[in-house]
């Protein structure tokens, strides 16, 4: 007897102590963005040097959807704290109390940044295209823009697409004959929707998904696909780093904008208003490019950005001309609704 | 040992196991039944619906108290889960309703919120249909998700129908794990069996060596073994450059991101859990049977099927429950090599717990694969004399 | 008769390296020079391997992998030991009732443990807490501990028992000297299934560990949908061989539980 009950005090103080642990524990401050070599690159230009500014930074990654940041905070005990969002997560995230507001003079000041980039809950990070990319290598002759994305017979194989509604009910549109000034009006209307569905029907056996930014550079160096959407960024930078021959249809392809928000409840946000700031200076930001080809928001970055890799920014006039800008608001009224479409519409044959 | 000794002992480890596994199963499959976002956001709202029949005419009063309710609920932050919990019964709901709270907050004080107003801001609000499914919405008790996963719904009149077309695909998914599972489980039988009838028929040491040899691959990470199909059936992968070596094929194969990578990656994970209690049941038929078959004249193959099948019968039954069992619970494989029409019930259940927040529709689910796994097993237990349970 | 005891062979053969080739195809990948996981090795290096024990990320997702590990083994031992103890040649209803609870863990598929040990600890702030991650592995890792040590101190001739309690012995004596030492074998293969389990598992640690608790299998996982570099050949060799050595121990103690037991009879 006496030997169980020494076994059962044994039991409940081994579980005591693991308890203790869980009260001893303190956070450090948490940043999370996109992955990949985005992330890579944020990590040697702001990531590394906020380090080692003192105060002890970690990092992670995630694929977006404003599920995923709802159910954090529902959940509690969330450990994100600073994360990079897309637009019109930044508007509803902030319309349903996600992130805490953000005193803009913490940050440096609304002068400091473009017009347009400040928000009531975030400040813009990066400006980018979702654009068509392929294989230079494999594909001599270039593809004239989404409608041959979506032409099979012209330019056989699988094709890769981010896994959700988002860009890609727009280009499938655009492929389908809408030009990019009316893309929206179209899909604002329920024609518009079932129309955008059927064309990625007319390929969706020839369809493969992506989740993360990472994917399609190795989808493309894999030779698992012959076309894919991709971030403009990680196609340059796949193609530097791993010495590639990857090239980008800039023409009708959306731009838009992501912004760092702050976690609601976070009790790091003295910290996390600290490394927003420091990702918000120009000379900081002006080290980005070389990495990822992405437009920043700070005013006072464009000067100090290297002449030579102005060419494949989505800022430059050139690119700009062919884009189109993403509609927020589109996304904003509809984004759960065919985020929910989506998903069955993905995981049906 | 007497009871009191044997229940100190057993005190630790039940206790343990009643708070971390048992009351969080217990937890997880209540939300299944359960739902509290709309009376936690609306609750004069769900007073006032009450006393209301989805016939009538809406009271006046409902107004008011819904301003002040939506007006309360988005500062309070349980507005969005209400809003995404009503939009599943009424289509575009949820934009909506955000979007009168944000009109309610910021009008001016002396507004009267009535039925006009909130049919200006949206004539779904002063809609009787949106407000019965806000009635139908009250808890604390719901079929509603339960409902939701086996693709049926409550129509304006309260009646059980088919979902929405769009809504409906849990039974193809429910259909889809169990088509996967058994393909693999047959796949896992063919492949398995004569590799544990060798080990039968060889002698011990031999069979010593050759059983380290299947559970080498068992004791190697999942995930390791995984990521190895992941890189090897890859389009420009060591699988396809082989056949295009040996001249076999001229174009690359796609054996990823497929079916047909989600059955050869989940086989070969599976297959030792067929060859193991194959084996140790096979190993205690006696070969005299055989023998006896052989010497009244049966040819090798008859003797096969008509005496030595029977036998093992139980054998194989025992194997492919567990394959089975084991396939459908998978989560981490289909999500690895499969392509997006390949994802089976585990990854529903997770997506709708981490990106979707739909918890009520994971429990749901998770109940589904939860009773079904447990059915199996049942039957498992019975047709195998109780063996199914031991580790082989 | 020949030519199907051939063919049979081959069939069986081609199983087995089915088994064990693309295992044994990912290893020589780690030690490539270059960048890409394809064949033929541009050349050889290990650029992987100083990048993977380097230190950084890899290292200490190895580390958690080892300090949960053991842990969770540590208690599930303990628990699963004293349960077993409990359990043994007991055939009322109620141990029968609990032997299944204690054995369900193993029938209930891992996404639904995963899931709802989320919902039941994030409110408890036990999520992204080693703790937490401890106490859901431990669940997972128990049955493997119990199946083995009941079966090991049912095989125990209870004769032992009863021959030292007639010398004098205390139960507690009895068991430290008699009884434990019996099961020992049964008691570290045990450990050792229950470690595996703990080390193996990916999806309790998706959604229940924090970014300080990422586990190697956690990393692997990320790695494999972000980047896929050699890298992760070179994780995957390391833990194919930490594996095998785990399996290796296994077969060596199973031989000598094997003659225990005869000591034993």
């Amino acid at each position: 007897m006496k030997k169980q009950v020494i076994a059962t005090i044994a039991g409940a103080v081994a579980l005591a102590c693991l308890g203790s642990q869980a009260l001893a524990q303190s956070r450090d401050l948490n940043v999370v963005s996109w992955g990949g070599a985005y992330q890579d690159g944020q990590k040697e230009v702001f990531f590394k040097p906020f380090n080692a500014t003192g105060t002890k930074l970690t990092d992670e990654a995630w694929d977006g959807g404003l599920g995923v940041l709802r159910t954090k905070i529902k959940g509690g005990n969330n450990t994100w704290d600073v994360v990079q969002v897309e637009a019109d997560e930044l508007e509803v995230g902030c319309d349903e109390g996600l992130y805490e507001k953000l005193d803009v003079s913490k940050i440096g000041g609304a002068s400091r940044y473009l017009p347009g980039t400040v928000h009531a809950c975030g400040v813009g990070a990066i400006i980018y295209n979702l654009v068509l990319a392929y294989d230079g290598d494999k594909m001599k002759t270039a593809p004239n823009g989404w409608s041959d994305f979506f032409d099979t017979k012209k330019i056989p194989g699988k094709r890769s697409i981010r896994n959700g509604a988002k860009w890609n009910l727009e280009v499938a549109l655009i492929a389908d004959g809408v030009s990019s000034k009316d893309v929206y009006k179209v899909l604002r209307t329920p024609e518009g929707i079932e129309r955008a569905f059927k064309k990625l029907d007319t390929v969706k056996s020839d369809l493969v998904f992506w989740k993360s930014g990472a994917q399609p550079p190795q989808m493309l160096a894999a030779g698992d696909v012959v076309m894919t959407t991709a971030y403009n960024g990680r196609i340059t930078a796949a193609n530097e780093k791993d010495k590639k021959n990857f090239k980008i249809v800039w023409k009708d392809t959306p731009y838009t904008m992501d912004s760092w928000v702050i976690m609601k409840g976070t009790p790091q946000k003295a910290n996390a208003e600290k490394l927003v700031e420091f990702m918000g200076r120009p000379e900081n930001q002006a080290k980005l490019p070389k990495f990822v080809r992405y437009g920043v928001t700070a005013a006072a970055a464009a000067p100090l950005i290297d002449k030579s890799l102005m060419g494949d920014l989505p800022t430059n006039p050139d690119n700009l001309k062919l884009a189109f800008a993403e509609d927020v608001k589109f996304w904003i009224d509809n984004g759960d609704k065919l985020a929910e479409r989506w998903t069955k519409w993905a995981g049906t044959k | 040992m007497l009871t009191r000794q044997r229940s100190a002992l057993l005190l630790p480890l039940t206790g343990f196991l009643l708070v971390f596994f048992v009351a969080p199963l217990v937890w997880l499959l209540s939300l299944a039944v359960r739902e509290a976002e709309v009376p936690r956001a609306l609750p004069r709202t769900l007073s006032v619906l009450q006393t209301w029949q989805p016939g009538q005419a809406l009271p006046p009063s409902l107004f008011p108290g819904f301003a002040q309710d939506l007006a309360e609920a988005r500062a309070a932050s349980t507005l969005a889960d209400a809003a995404r919990r009503l939009n599943y019964e009424v289509n575009g709901v949820r934009s909506t309703l955000m979007r009168a709270a944000r009109e309610v907050s910021s009008a001016p004080a002396d507004t009267a919120f009535n039925q006009v107003f909130f049919a200006s801001v949206d004539p779904a609000l002063a809609s009787p249909e949106f407000f019965a499914a806000v009635q139908r919405a009250h808890g604390p008790f719901s079929a509603y998700y339960l409902l939701a996963a086996f693709d049926l719904a409550r129509n304006a009149k309260g009646e059980i129908e088919h979902a929405s077309e769009a809504n409906r695909i849990y039974i193809d998914v429910l259909m889809r794990t169990l088509g996967i599972s058994a393909s693999v489980t047959v796949l896992c039988l063919l492949l398995g069996f004569p590799v544990a009838l060798l080990l039968t028929q060889v002698t011990e040491k031999t069979a010593d060596w050759l059983m380290i040899l299947v559970l080498l691959p068992f004791w190697t990470s999942l995930l390791v073994r995984t990521a190895a199909w992941v890189v090897v059936l890859q389009k420009e992968g060591m699988v396809n450059s082989l056949l295009m070596r040996l001249g076999l094929i001229a174009e690359p194969l796609t054996l990823i991101y497929n079916r047909t990578g989600v059955l050869i990656a989940m086989t070969h994970v599976l297959l030792p859990f067929m060859i193991l209690p194959l084996y140790s049941v096979l190993k205690g038929i006696p070969p005299h049977y055989m023998r006896a078959a052989a010497s009244l004249g049966a040819p090798p193959v008859t003797a096969f099927f008509r005496v030595y099948l029977p036998m093992a019968a139980p054998a194989i039954v025992a194997g492919s429950l567990m394959v089975f069992i084991l396939a459908m619970g998978y989560y981490i494989t289909p999500a690895l090599v499969g392509g997006g029409s390949d994802q089976m019930l585990s990854y529903f259940v997770a997506t709708y717990t981490t990106d979707t927040g739909n918890w009520g529709l994971a429990s749901a689910l998770g109940l589904m694969m939860l009773v079904t796994t447990i059915a199996l097993y049942a039957l498992a237990h019975k047709l195998s004399g109780g063996r199914a349970l031991s580790m082989g | 008769m020949k030519p199907w005891k051939l063919l049979y062979w081959f069939l069986c053969a081609c199983v087995l390296v089915f088994l064990l080739a693309p295992i044994a195809a990912i290893i020589p990948l780690s030690f490539s020079s270059g960048s890409f996981l394809t064949y033929p090795l541009p050349g050889l290096s290990l650029r992987w391997y100083e990048e993977v024990l380097g230190g950084g990320k890899w290292l200490t997702a190895l580390g958690n992998s080892l300090y949960v590990g053991a842990i969770a083994t540590f208690v599930s031992v303990i628990l699963g030991t004293l349960a077993s103890l409990g359990l043994m040649r007991h055939k009322a209803w109620w141990s029968e009732m609990l032997k299944l609870v204690v054995l369900s863990p193993m029938i209930v598929p891992v996404i639904l443990i995963a899931v709802a040990s989320y919902f039941f600890l994030a409110p408890l702030s036990l999520t992204s807490t080693y703790s937490g991650l401890i106490i859901a592995h431990t669940v997972i890792a128990v049955p493997f501990v119990v199946v083995p040590v009941i079966t090991a101190l049912e095989i125990l001739d209870p004769n032992l028992a009863r021959a030292a309690a007639a010398c004098g012995a205390t139960p507690g004596v009895t068991f430290m000297r008699v009884t434990l030492p019996g099961i020992m074998p049964a008691m570290a293969s045990g450990a050792l299934f229950a470690f595996a389990a703990s080390f193996d598992d990916v999806v309790i640690a998706l959604l229940i560990a924090g970014p300080d608790q990422r586990t190697l299998p956690r990393e692997m996982f990320s790695g494999l949908r972000d980047s896929m570099t050699p890298a992760l050949t070179a994780v995957a060799t390391i833990m194919i061989v930490f594996s095998t050595t785990l399996f290796l121990l296994m077969q060596v103690l199973q031989r000598r539980s094997r003659k225990n037991s005869q000591i034993v009879r």
